[in-house]
């Protein structure tokens, strides 16, 4: 560390403690022997998280959310694809609306897409389906899979693909072979931001999922509304580990940086 | 809810990024691009993701823009009538106002708080070396892609009467008595601020990115003191990362949901509860339409109108 003063020092251990401290509690929460809630414990033990497999509604909201957030992100990417390519390469009247129409979920409260997914569902008989969650949840998350799909498309030399149709090669090879491979590292980063943003979601889901079928996030959330205790820290903890886990792998894959703020570091 | 920042500048980046790619393709051999006439091909590319934003979101926003002027009775249930009944409620009940006011100080306060803590720790972090400056950046972001839900929760446990913060505090002696912040605006406005915080660092980030570190090496060598070359110099440069920073935290804060309803309880209602009350609890659908209307309108004029503004005002910083 240089060039910054010990006053900056200071302020910088705290601002990280203050981001890391609700993290932390959640985690050391999680590991206590205790049957109630106890600051600081006395002794630690796993018996929260072995607690987990006793409550078959987490388990079963986990699995739903991993195939929810599995499959949406899957769609948003194959949905993605053409539209990113569409618009990196091409200038055509309406390029700047369609791209601030994919982009606009982001704008949108999820408090209002929420609202507007459970009249909508209601309406046409998807109400508390498990397929009304994949649809509205490829909707949210999109934009993620767009963004990084679009600046994989716009970075890349076309000069590739002209060789290879100019030698003979279809249209759809081209893509098969030259253009998917070219842009993979955007597909796949934007499908991984893609699926943690559907993992995390609660505000919109909480409106459209129902007892039956519904996501880690919502039922933690429900939960925590009527109590708090080692069992839904344990829960949050083992969220914590996992998202830990995807951003290490997202960070190898893409950088985390480029990914957040968009732009190299350099 | 955990979204990264949304704010048209970074958008406007984009679509001008492609315009290499695009003389590209319009110089390439004649089968890629007829210049004359606009080629299906874009269309037809965009064609499935346009038409399930068709469907899916304006379908959607279009049919709760209609139930928000229906009627509602309690015993029919939404009534087939058409009327600004419920905006004229929401304007005329002081409830409605107390909450709706409620949301935007806790917003603005969230924003205030952000800008304060996140705009300094951007600039920290820009000072940093090479193996501190990523490892610190990454437990600043990193927080953006875990649940609010354990986020929040992890800020419950710390609030409680007897949480760690309490014993700290009355352990230190600064308190007598243990402060509530469970069910009060402080905790909300507390535990926003955490939630939101590292989109301010990242948009404060992006516009240091811009600066160069010669020109602070130059008002230092022409003698100017540190905190000076801070004012004059750097602060001028920021403020629009800052402004947009302010934008993306003020328009999650007014919309956010999860966090007020943990921390704020049932009592301390913000708009987003209020709406999600009305539409599960009360079965107002109508009214809860009503609601979410108005926050979107709130929010979509918020965001493109500072954008707007801050464009125009710091145009040359953008170019």
């Amino acid at each position: 560390m240089n060039r910054n003063g010990p006053l900056a020092l200071v302020f910088h251990t705290l601002f990280l403690g203050f981001l890391l401290a609700p993290i932390l509690i959640v985690c050391a929460v999680a590991f206590t022997s205790e049957g109630y809630l106890s600051l600081p414990t006395n002794g630690l033990s796993l018996r929260w998280f072995y607690a987990i497999a006793d409550n078959p509604e987490f388990v079963r909201a986990f699995r739903d959310s991993l195939v929810l957030g599995a499959v949406s992100s899957t769609f948003a990417v194959a949905f993605s694809i053409p539209a990113a390519l569409a618009i990196a390469r091409h200038r055509f009247p309406g390029r700047e609306a369609i791209t601030a129409l994919f982009l606009s979920p982001l704008m949108v409260p999820h408090i209002v897409l929420g609202i507007a997914f459970l009249r909508f569902f209601t309406q046409i008989g998807l109400g508390g389906t498990f397929a009304g969650l994949v649809l509205s949840h490829i909707i949210i998350i999109l934009p993620f899979a767009l963004r990084l799909i679009l600046a994989a498309s716009t970075g890349m030399d076309r000069s590739i693909e002209n060789a290879a149709s100019s030698l003979g090669a279809s249209s759809l090879t081209t893509f098969r072979r030259v253009t998917l491979p070219l842009i993979l590292p955007g597909v796949a980063s934007g499908w991984v931001l893609a699926f943690i943003n559907s993992f995390d979601e609660v505000t919109m889901t909480v409106f459209i999922a129902s007892p039956e079928t519904t996501t880690l996030p919502v039922r933690l959330f429900l939960y925590i509304q009527d109590n708090i205790d080692p069992l839904v820290a344990a829960v949050s903890a083992a969220l914590i580990f996992m998202t830990v886990a995807a951003m290490l792998v997202l960070d190898r894959l893409y950088g985390l940086e480029r990914l957040l703020v968009g732009r190299g570091q350099e | 809810m955990t979204a990264v920042p949304s704010d048209d500048s970074r958008r406007y980046d984009m679509t001008t990024d492609t315009s290499p790619a695009s003389t590209v393709a319009a110089s390439a051999p004649p089968a890629s691009a007829p210049a004359d006439r606009p080629s299906p091909v874009p269309y037809l590319l965009s064609l499935p993701a346009l038409a399930l934003f068709a469907v899916l979101l304006l379908v959607p926003l279009a049919m709760t823009a209609l139930l928000s002027l229906n009627g509602f009775s309690f015993y029919t249930g939404i009534q087939d009538v058409w009327s600004l009944s419920n905006y004229i409620e929401i304007a005329s009940d002081s409830y409605f106002h107390e909450v709706f006011l409620r949301t935007f100080r806790i917003a603005f306060l969230v924003t205030l708080l952000a800008a304060v803590l996140g705009a300094p720790e951007a600039y920290i972090l820009r000072r940093m070396n090479s193996p501190w400056r990523g490892i610190c950046l990454l437990i600043v972001l990193g927080p953006l892609l875990i649940s609010v839900v354990s986020r929040t929760l992890g800020w419950a446990l710390l609030f409680g009467s007897t949480g760690l913060i309490n014993q700290a505090l009355l352990a230190v002696g600064l308190i007598a008595t243990p402060i509530e912040f469970m069910y009060t605006e402080t905790g909300v406005v507390i535990a926003l601020t955490h939630v939101l915080v590292p989109f301010m660092v990242l948009s404060v980030w992006a516009s240091l990115q811009r600066l160069d570190p010669q020109i602070e090496n130059a008002a230092l060598s022409l003698g100017a003191k540190p905190f000076t070359v801070l004012r004059r110099v750097v602060l001028p440069q920021v403020i629009p990362g800052i402004l947009s920073g302010s934008i993306i935290v003020f328009a999650l804060a007014a919309s956010a949901f999860a966090t007020p309803a943990i921390i704020g309880g049932r009592r301390l209602k913000v708009a987003a509860t209020l709406a999600y009350d009305e539409f599960l609890n009360t079965l107002n659908w109508p009214l809860g339409a009503a609601i979410a209307i108005l926050l979107l309108v709130a929010n979509v004029v918020i965001i493109v109108g500072c954008n707007r503004l801050i464009e125009r005002r710091y145009k040359q910083v953008f170019e």
